[in-house]
């Protein structure tokens, strides 16, 4: 049953948030023996809440606390207090990920060494590699269930899928399948098999899907050393003279300002988030910012190079039947750069329902060329587009202090300008996704801009040096032993790959190393 | 799915009572706000009945679909006719029959041709009261479930057990 702790209880590892890099350590550290307190800013909800209607959904489970945007990136001007669609819950955005599960490529851990000096670009080679990650890539499949890896079969084709393979192998892709999918295709680890239902983005209602909330959270809590504290916002961390952070203050569900005392600290609230925490937690000692004497914390923020294409075609694909994103042409995702960038991009199905279509289609759109276009839904087919983008110093989440959340704090602003590698790379990717329909005989493409961010990473990065970025090989703080990053934002770069499988087996490897310097009396 | 009760066109006083289908009440970016789930007047009650029946053709000549008829529209924007939001409602609307009036039409609504009030809405769309009307109808439209089978959407699944025995591959023309 959960455990409860006492705020002024020092022996704890405290975890800022819930979701992949958060809610995995929490269970992993539990499951070793080790007592964790879980501070999570959102609520609790399991499948049975869950809401297949898209605005009543995002109304449940998005973060909306306000944020700001700046920089030339379109969803600043399309959605400019909304840079991000994540998830404020306990699970995080594991409630709302499509399930897309693959490993980086061996080069993309070394995006400096392969790619070379990309000018604007801040790149650097991640201190680890393809074979350090790779038993901790096999226990993150394991625990996800992946399809394709481990005996698991693949996922059916939907229909969304069949028109997407057909465009594929018109075109000569080679490596077109329904994906490896954190999606059961048969009952797996006491969870069921996909259903077909659509709506991934809104919770699995038959927890086909792998999530945090009713996985790893709950078997945390059944060792008896996890608790998990919904609706806490933390505020600050805490440190002590000697440098060491010592605690944290959070808001709790009554809007009471509390503190908890804690061994070791783990922030993992996702890309602006955790740098905001970190700069939120500057004192007298640390003037710029906990963790921050490189100056990197908030920089490099990297969110994929992204797009989507829609095809209609002059016959029905309901395309929002099914697995949400159930299928990938890998084909582009090679190194490559006589295309003209470096780095490639996956192509994986996507779709969306009506009322999420008209709001992201294209944004602003209105008139019978936007109209004529939803009168086609039901004959549509979509694709999503995701790739590496470049590091950017300038790409940062920074504290907006004219903006206050609702307990005061200075809010993320999130700037963003997006890299002539990243255009090149899109508008490349543009013409092969509508070639691709083109090629079954869709009469309309759209080339759609980008959505709000799911893939926000990068703004704690992990370096060798303690000079280029925040944290070490096992996301410690270069500034502080006890202070760790748990999430997206340690990614050095962001490869081509969705980011979950990486963040998951980040975590677990990280649990190893946290338990392992606790028993050695390091921490 | 219901409702078939309203009005044939917009017949000015004759305006059903109903609800909204929309469900969030948040605003997130360009004039994206979504009109929540209150209920409203039975007769256009705080704005001038010709500036609801004018706000009504502006919304369909702003999202315009052949198949959906006016009542969707009229609870698109029915949300508006409200003490508060009148008085920038009738603002926004005498500035477009200004602009009507400019082009040697007597109103809006005497504008014959469609492609005539698009002009006149092109005149005006970057100004707060076309993107507030724009923006309110992306949801105050297509987020009514009555809309959706216009569309063939489907909407949820899971209360009929997905799609695994319903058709999520039946795609035959491939």
């Amino acid at each position: 049953m959960p455990a409860t702790f006492d705020l002024n209880d020092d022996s704890v590892v405290v975890i800022i948030g819930t979701g992949a890099g958060g809610g995995v350590l929490a269970n992993e550290l539990a499951q070793k023996g080790v007592k964790v307190v879980s501070l999570e800013a959102g609520g609790r909800y399991l499948p049975d809440d869950y809401i297949n209607d898209e605005w009543e959904s995002f109304g449940q489970l998005a973060w909306v606390d306000p944020r700001t945007t700046s920089g030339d990136w379109r969803v600043a001007k399309d959605f400019s207090g909304l840079p991000a669609w994540i998830v404020k819950a306990v699970g995080g955005t594991t409630i709302h990920w499509a399930g897309a599960s693959l490993r980086f490529q061996e080069h993309e851990w070394k995006a400096k060494t392969t790619y070379g000096d990309v000018q604007g670009a801040n790149l650097l080679d991640w201190p680890i590699d393809g074979a350090e990650m790779a038993p901790y890539y096999e226990k993150a499949e394991t625990k996800l269930g992946v399809t394709r890896t481990g005996g698991r079969a693949g996922l059916p084709g939907n229909n969304n899928f069949k028109v997407f393979e057909k465009g594929a192998q018109a075109l000569g892709y080679k490596e077109v399948h329904t994906g490896r999918m954190a999606i059961n295709s048969g009952d797996y680890d006491d969870r069921m098999s996909c259903q077909q239902t659509g709506f991934c983005f809104q919770g699995c209602k038959w927890g086909a899907k792998w999530s945090a909330a009713y996985t790893d959270i709950p078997r945390g809590e059944a060792t008896g050393n996890l608790e998990v504290r919904d609706r806490c916002h933390v505020a600050r961390i805490l440190h002590n003279e000697a440098g060491k952070v010592t605690g944290v203050e959070y808001f709790d569900k009554d809007g009471n300002l509390q503190m908890q005392k804690a061994r070791i600290v783990c922030v993992a609230g996702n890309s602006f988030e955790s740098p905001r925490l970190l700069l939120n937690s500057a004192s007298s000692m640390f003037p710029d910012g906990l963790a921050n004497s490189s100056g990197q914390v908030g920089r490099n923020y990297m969110r994929h190079m992204t797009g989507s294409v829609y095809g209609v075609f002059d016959k029905p694909v309901r395309m929002w039947r099914g697995t949400t994103m159930a299928g990938i042409i890998q084909d582009e995702a090679r190194h490559d750069p006589s295309r003209g960038f470096v780095g490639g991009f996956e192509m994986e199905t996507l779709s969306l329902g009506l009322p999420f279509m008209a709001a992201f289609l294209d944004p602003g759109g209105w008139g019978r060329e936007f109209t004529t276009a939803l009168d086609g839904y039901e004959n549509m087919a979509g694709m999503w587009l995701v790739g590496e983008d470049m590091p950017q110093e300038t790409n940062r989440v920074t504290l907006n202090h004219d903006v206050k959340d609702q307990y005061g704090l200075a809010v993320a602003n999130v700037h963003f300008d997006d890299h002539p590698n990243d255009i090149a790379m899109r508008n490349y990717a543009y013409k092969k996704g509508m070639a691709i329909y083109e090629a079954v005989g869709a009469t309309r493409v759209f080339p759609t801009p980008p959505y709000p961010s799911t893939h926000n990473l990068g703004t704690n990065r992990m370096s060798e040096n303690g000079r280029d970025g925040v944290v070490n090989r096992h996301g410690q703080t270069h500034d502080i032993a006890n202070l760790f990053v748990s999430d997206g934002s340690q990614f050095t770069t962001g490869a081509s790959e969705n980011p979950t499988l990486t963040i998951v087996a980040l975590a677990i490897r990280q649990a190893d190393f946290i338990a392992g310097e606790m028993s050695r009396g390091n921490l | 799915m219901g409702n078939n009760q309203g009005p044939k066109g917009l017949t000015r006083r004759e305006l059903l009572s109903r609800a909204t289908a929309a469900g969030a009440t948040f605003m997130v970016g360009t004039g994206f706000v979504t009109s929540g789930s209150a209920a409203w007047a039975v007769e256009a009650s705080a704005l001038k009945p010709e500036t609801l029946a004018t706000l009504v053709q502006m919304a369909r000549d702003i999202y315009p679909h052949d198949k959906v008829a006016d009542e969707f529209y009229v609870i698109a924007v029915k949300g508006y006719d409200t003490a508060e939001a009148a008085p920038a409602i009738e603002a926004g609307i005498a500035a477009l029959n200004a602009a009507a009036q400019g082009k040697g039409n007597a109103s809006y609504l005497d504008t014959g041709w469609e492609r005539d009030r698009v002009d006149i809405l092109r005149g005006m769309e970057d100004s707060a009261f076309f993107q507030q009307i724009r923006g309110g109808l992306v949801t105050g439209l297509y987020n009514q479930k009555a809309v959706w089978p216009i569309f063939g959407y489907e909407g949820e699944s899971y209360s009929q057990g997905g799609y695994i025995e319903r058709g999520f591959d039946d795609i035959n023309w491939l």
